[in-house]
């Protein structure tokens, strides 16, 4: 394990997540550092996305705590809650665009609703941040149905960036895409937490995400993190699954293509 | 821990500097003195200070670089190396992308050509839904063609159930609507009646009314409005997730498998539910008769023998199959109309029922003329 000294953005701690007999989550601990990307990865049904929406607040755990900016959230009132979860930036699998509203209005909501701005600055801003994710101009008045998956998934990032968020979530960011417009979306995600400090908790099941762009690494497995740390340790952490995972065709390949050499 | 406060920029001739907080949190006010700004002209600076600055988000950013234009700030780490490296990164990455977005462009037109145009698509829109109606209208009575000779592929599990929804389900509600409808009805008759003493007609007005009219009518209502919405919103939905596409691309008919059933249920239960209103809508009349006008049920019981021919039952009853039809087809085709997005499966629902209904009342117009001049 790297020891780090400062204190992380987001600490899980003993984290149980139960779904009535089901046991998704149990003893889980997992931290989240200022300016890093960190990776969860973990097969089918591990509970990635139920750990990544119990952190968001979208489930509610059966037990443990998760300190976010060193506050636990269930035990804030509802009005301090809300103003920390503003400071979260949550992209869904599909994108979840509000499908009655054009791009711009999708993105400038929130600044209306938090950000107390009047409609017109905060479609203004709204499409600055477009073409902050790399949109064109003229999709700013386009619907989500008349975009493609790439498109979708950045606009959709744009709208979680839209109120400056400190910590941005990801799930599966990558998935659906074509190996092109994966590769330009790693790399913007690089460039936004470099340009906007952010922190990234990504959860995803594609190799070369994780080799272009995390600083760590978060494997789930068995209800638990088995290990997070930088991609060289994990790589070698003796676990079958984790060896299938990094050491199978898919894994290697990956590997290969991220090397130091190759770059 | 340094104090907040709001942001602010300072111009005198030739230099700009620019302190305190640019954050989303202050973006009104600063949005504001940067217009009062740039309407006197952008202030022409040799030199900016931004040390000053204290919290910094891609709003303020995005101010800043309207306030001083794109370029220059994008050129930041040229005139101000002494910033943290995070903060450069951020006014260069914010100015890049302010220089990029610009207002799409919008044909400005003016109203009266607008409403002549939005006039105009609504025509054509109207005519292209009448078109496809009857197109689809073909296509369903083709396939229904093709199968029923072929016993093989009948669907009856999904008739079945198709015939248990729109049908079974609706009894209770069309029933009592019906009755409730026939009670009304009959307290009419009888205000307008008394008058010309001739209260005993209430009876005839009432079967009259529901054997022809009511008791298919409100029954052909009630199915577009509970059923047609239901064919919209299943079928819309199976749209916006490309099932129906899957069904295609596995090679079956989905106006087969899905409109088929659906459209030969609710003509055998429409009918049927027809049947139930004109007997509950009678019931519901012939109460009000015996307990409010004093006509006895073995009265009312003899009228309805002898003035009432069987004709008027089956004029009544011929016209439920030819709504069912309109009403199913109406709720298949919008469903299959939906696109994608969840707005599009609420207007397309809505659009059903409104149409539904309008065409069950200008086919029982049609009808009421046709019998007329049949002398039915």
């Amino acid at each position: 394990m790297v020891s780090r000294t400062e204190a992380p953005l987001i600490r899980v701690r003993n984290l149980v997540n139960r779904f009535g007999s089901q046991v998704v989550h149990e003893n889980l601990d997992l931290d989240l550092f200022q300016r890093e990307i960190l990776g969860v990865v973990g097969g089918s049904g591990s509970g990635k996305s139920v750990l990544l929406r119990s952190i968001v607040g979208l489930v509610q755990p059966s037990d443990g705590t998760i300190e976010v900016f060193g506050e636990d959230l269930r035990q804030l009132p509802a009005g301090e809650r809300s103003r920390v979860e503003r400071r979260f930036g949550v992209l869904f699998q599909s994108g979840a665009l509000f499908t009655s509203l054009n791009l711009q209005e999708n993105v400038a909501l929130p600044l209306i609703e938090h950000g107390k701005l009047k409609r017109n600055d905060a479609e203004q801003l709204a499409r600055m941040k477009l073409s902050l994710v790399g949109l064109p101009s003229n999709a700013a008045l386009k619907y989500p149905s008349e975009l493609s998956g790439g498109m979708i998934k950045r606009a959709a990032l744009a709208r979680s960036l839209a109120l400056d968020p400190q910590i941005l979530f990801l799930d599966e960011p990558t998935a659906g895409l074509d190996p092109i417009g994966a590769a330009a979306f790693d790399k913007l995600i690089s460039t936004l937490r470099d340009s906007l400090g952010l922190s990234v908790f990504l959860v995803t099941h594609d190799l070369d995400t994780l080799y272009a762009t995390c600083d760590r690494v978060a494997v789930l497995s068995g209800r638990r993190v088995l290990v997070a740390d930088c991609l060289a340790v994990v790589e070698d952490f003796d676990d079958p699954w984790i060896r299938d995972y990094f050491h199978g065709p898919r894994g290697r390949a990956a590997g290969q293509a991220h090397s130091p050499e190759n770059d | 821990m340094t104090m907040i406060q709001p942001g602010q920029f300072e111009y005198e001739t030739g230099q700009l500097s620019i302190s305190g907080d640019w954050t989303v949190e202050h973006y009104t006010e600063l949005k504001r003195g940067v217009e009062v700004q740039l309407a006197r002209g952008r202030p022409d600076v040799g030199e900016i200070t931004l040390n000053e600055l204290a919290a910094l988000d891609t709003a303020g950013a995005a101010l800043l670089a309207e306030l001083i234009g794109a370029e220059r700030l994008e050129q930041v780490a040229d005139w101000q190396p002494g910033l943290p490296q995070e903060r450069l990164a951020l006014l260069k990455t914010v100015a890049q992308a302010v220089a990029k977005a610009r207002y799409p462009d919008v044909k400005q037109v003016s109203p009266a050509i607008a409403f002549l145009a939005e006039t105009g698509q609504r025509v054509i829109g109207l005519w292209h839904q009448q078109r496809l109606l009857l197109g689809f209208i073909g296509q369903t009575l083709a396939s229904l063609g093709a199968v029923l000779l072929k016993p093989g592929r009948w669907r009856l599990t999904p008739l079945v159930a198709h015939i248990h929804q729109t049908g079974f389900n609706a009894v209770l509600i069309v029933a009592l609507l019906t009755f409730l409808v026939g009670a009304v009805v009959a307290f009419l008759g009888a205000t307008v009646l008394r008058d010309f003493g001739a209260t005993i007609y209430t009876v005839d007005l009432v079967a009259f009314s529901f054997l022809r009219e009511f008791g298919v009518l409100l029954a052909a209502i009630l199915l577009a409005g509970r059923t047609a919405s239901a064919f919209t919103a299943h079928i819309g939905a199976m749209k916006a997730n490309e099932e129906i596409d899957a069904l295609r691309a596995i090679g079956l008919d989905p106006i087969e498998l899905l409109v088929l059933p659906r459209v030969l249920a609710t003509m055998i239960t429409l009918p049927m539910l027809s049947f139930i209103g004109m007997l509950s809508g009678i019931f519901g009349g012939a109460l009000v008769c015996v307990l409010l006008l004093d006509i006895p049920g073995a009265q009312f019981i003899s009228i309805l023998e002898q003035n009432i021919a069987v004709q008027h039952f089956l004029v009544g009853l011929a016209k439920a199959p030819f709504f069912a039809f309109i009403i199913a087809v109406i709720g298949c085709l919008e469903g299959f109309k939906v696109s994608g997005s969840a707005q599009s499966v609420g207007e397309h629902t809505t659009s059903a029922v409104v149409q539904s209904i309008f065409m069950v009342i200008v086919l029982d117009a049609v009808a009421a003329i046709f019998f007329q001049e049949m002398g039915w």
